[in-house]
């Protein structure tokens, strides 16, 4: 049976192939679909959309309408354009904090699990980190500092490293007491290539579930916090600040907070489902009871 | 088992001792001059001054965190810049909305979700279960807020069932109290419930394949009874370890939801303080959160002896 199956893969064309990988995982298929459509709407934002900024006094708290799709807000700004270029906004929070998260997870994590010696103080501290709750650290720097994208990004990063570093450091430790790096350690190989080589490779998997996740609760931080005014500038039309500015006049216009909340909801949604679905094909143990 | 908990006790005390030093740290290794920032933009140097002073920036560092520490030791989390209030009046005065949030919370997302999950454990595989993995699924990814404001919107301003925003204290009758809580509550339970949920599903799913169960089933016991007695027992650490994650979750959840239904608890203190920029405070609530947190990690663990005896210390 399993050999006629190999066979029947072997003769399909390729198109075929993608179609049975699609067809055993839809959920990473129809997340990456949707991120594709927000992505493709970041891009080309001023070709979707008129002025985010642009104030029109004469059209304040206007419903949704053939001239103003999403509606419009206490000072007539279109929410539509404002919905579209927060795309942007809320987007690259995401991808920058997993980015930065990793990459900082990763140097503490190697660091911990290959020596020893390091672990048990860094290990405190990331105890110390997690314990305090993500929105209120990110609170706390942003009150500290000037309020701007940057500070935004490295505050919700910050609280996220923990997480990230607890993943590889689990990684690291299991490999390490493998025979294979015993080997490498007896032949002589430099620290630096075992653990570039031999087990960096294994950290990849696990690594890119939690950066798909990390992602995702960025994008919800990022809104939260600028739903409480700590978040990026007031000025910067990301989907946080439009749904805080529809807080006043939320049972008047509830169409401000609508529909930047749906977006938020729906790409929030599409990453997880990529995360769900990346960590059943990549650990099929854990897909037979999530 | 004492000798457990006394050890796990003493365990948090270094995690406290991290979260208390960088939180004053935090004051002094962010770029600029948090005096400044604090004051904000148009504060005259007098103003900027007159904070340094309040914030003790104007001394040594090792003398700061000498007095800081003392302090905290005291149980004292300082004073607020602005009212002049000890931090710990003022969340005081504050703790009961939130408490009793957290709690209606926590009742409402064990209560309803915990059936859901055995629920779809027991179906598993038909349209109940892809019914509650569904929920699930949603729950993590809608927002807090807009559950909120879409929950007001229906039960509050176009049924009128329920007050649109604010909070009766318990003083004022506990149906008053319900009445105004409601709503926070199953808004802030909604990515709990999905969480709890999904957890219970997976981990019933797993003890439903064990012989000992298809064992009662053969002898004849009711399924109900196999389900709760036999199955739902054995698996409960997980669903409790998953149900204190989610509790230690709540916390970020409980600032954004106070501030949805003006509710004037330890989450609008924090917004109300973020808007001033009244520093000491936000300290004195990230260890106070911090506390909470370890001490909730610190239950769970314990509690697990009283789930499975299997787990000796």
């Amino acid at each position: 049976m399993t050999i006629a199956t190999l066979d029947v893969t072997m003769v399909l064309p390729a198109r075929s192939r993608w179609w049975d990988w699609t067809r055993r995982n839809p959920t990473i298929v129809i997340g990456c679909v949707i991120l594709m459509f927000f992505f493709v709407v970041a891009l080309i934002a001023p070709l979707l959309a008129g002025d985010p900024l642009g104030f029109d006094p004469l059209n304040r708290l206007k419903g949704p309408s053939a001239d103003f799709w999403f509606g419009t807000d206490q000072f007539g700004r279109d929410v539509y354009n404002r919905v579209i270029y927060g795309t942007r906004v809320s987007l690259i929070v995401g991808v920058s904090v997993a980015l930065v998260a990793t990459a900082f997870g990763v140097v503490v994590g190697v660091l911990c699990g290959y020596y020893r010696r390091v672990d048990d103080i860094v290990m405190r501290v990331m105890d110390g980190l997690m314990a305090i709750p993500a929105i209120l650290l990110a609170i706390a720097l942003i009150t500290l500092m000037k309020a701007s994208l940057l500070i935004v990004i490295v505050a919700i990063a910050i609280p996220e490293i923990p997480r990230v570093v607890r993943v590889v450091r689990s990684v690291v430790l299991t490999v390490r007491g493998l025979p294979y790096i015993e080997a490498a350690v007896a032949a002589g190989t430099r620290n630096l290539v075992i653990i570039g080589r031999h087990i960096l490779p294994n950290t990849v998997a696990p690594l890119v579930v939690q950066a798909t996740y990390v992602c995702a609760s960025a994008i919800l931080t990022e809104a939260g916090l600028s739903f409480l005014g700590a978040g990026t500038p007031p000025e910067v039309p990301s989907w946080g600040n439009v749904i805080s500015s529809g807080r006043t006049y939320f049972q008047l216009s509830p169409w401000i907070i609508f529909f930047p909340g749906l977006m938020l909801a729906i790409a929030v949604l599409a990453i997880n489902l990529v995360g769900d679905g990346l960590r059943d094909s990549l650990d099929p143990r854990i897909a037979r009871r999530m | 088992m004492t000798a457990y908990i006394i050890r796990r006790l003493l365990a948090t005390i270094p995690v406290m001792v991290v979260v208390a030093i960088f939180v004053f740290l935090l004051l002094h290794l962010t770029p600029g001059d948090p005096a400044a920032v604090i004051a904000g933009d148009d504060a005259t140097p007098e103003a900027v001054d007159g904070i340094r002073t309040k914030l003790g920036l104007d001394q040594p560092i090792h003398v700061q965190f000498g007095i800081y520490a003392a302090n905290l030791l005291r149980g004292d989390l300082g004073t607020s810049i602005f009212s002049n209030l000890p931090v710990l009046t003022l969340v005081k005065q504050r703790l009961e909305p939130t408490l009793v949030l957290a709690a209606s919370t926590l009742v409402m997302a064990v209560l309803l979700a915990i059936p859901m999950g055995v629920l779809a454990a027991w179906k598993a595989r038909t349209f109940i279960d892809r019914l509650v993995m569904g929920f699930s699924v949603l729950g993590f990814a809608v927002p807090g807020f807009l559950v909120g404001y879409l929950l007001i919107y229906v039960f509050a301003i176009e049924l009128k069932w329920l007050p649109v925003q604010g909070y009766r204290p318990l003083s004022q009758g506990i149906d008053q109290t319900a009445r105004s809580i409601i709503l926070p509550a199953l808004a802030l339970s909604m990515a709990y419930m999905a969480l709890i949920a999904r957890m219970t599903r997976a981990s019933m799913l797993d003890v439903l394949s064990q012989d000992y169960i298809r064992t009662a089933k053969a002898k004849g016991v009711a399924t109900l009874i196999v389900l709760l007695r036999h199955a739902l027992k054995n698996a409960a650490v997980p669903i409790v370890t998953v149900i204190g994650i989610g509790l230690t979750l709540l916390i970020s959840g409980v600032v954004i939801t106070e501030t949805v239904f003006n509710i004037p608890g330890l989450g609008r203190l924090t917004v109300d303080a973020i808007l001033k920029r009244d520093y000491p405070i936000i300290q004195g609530l990230i260890i106070l959160f911090a506390g909470a947190k370890v001490l909730v990690n610190l239950l769970i663990d314990i509690s697990y002896v009283f789930f499975d005896p299997r787990i000796r210390y």
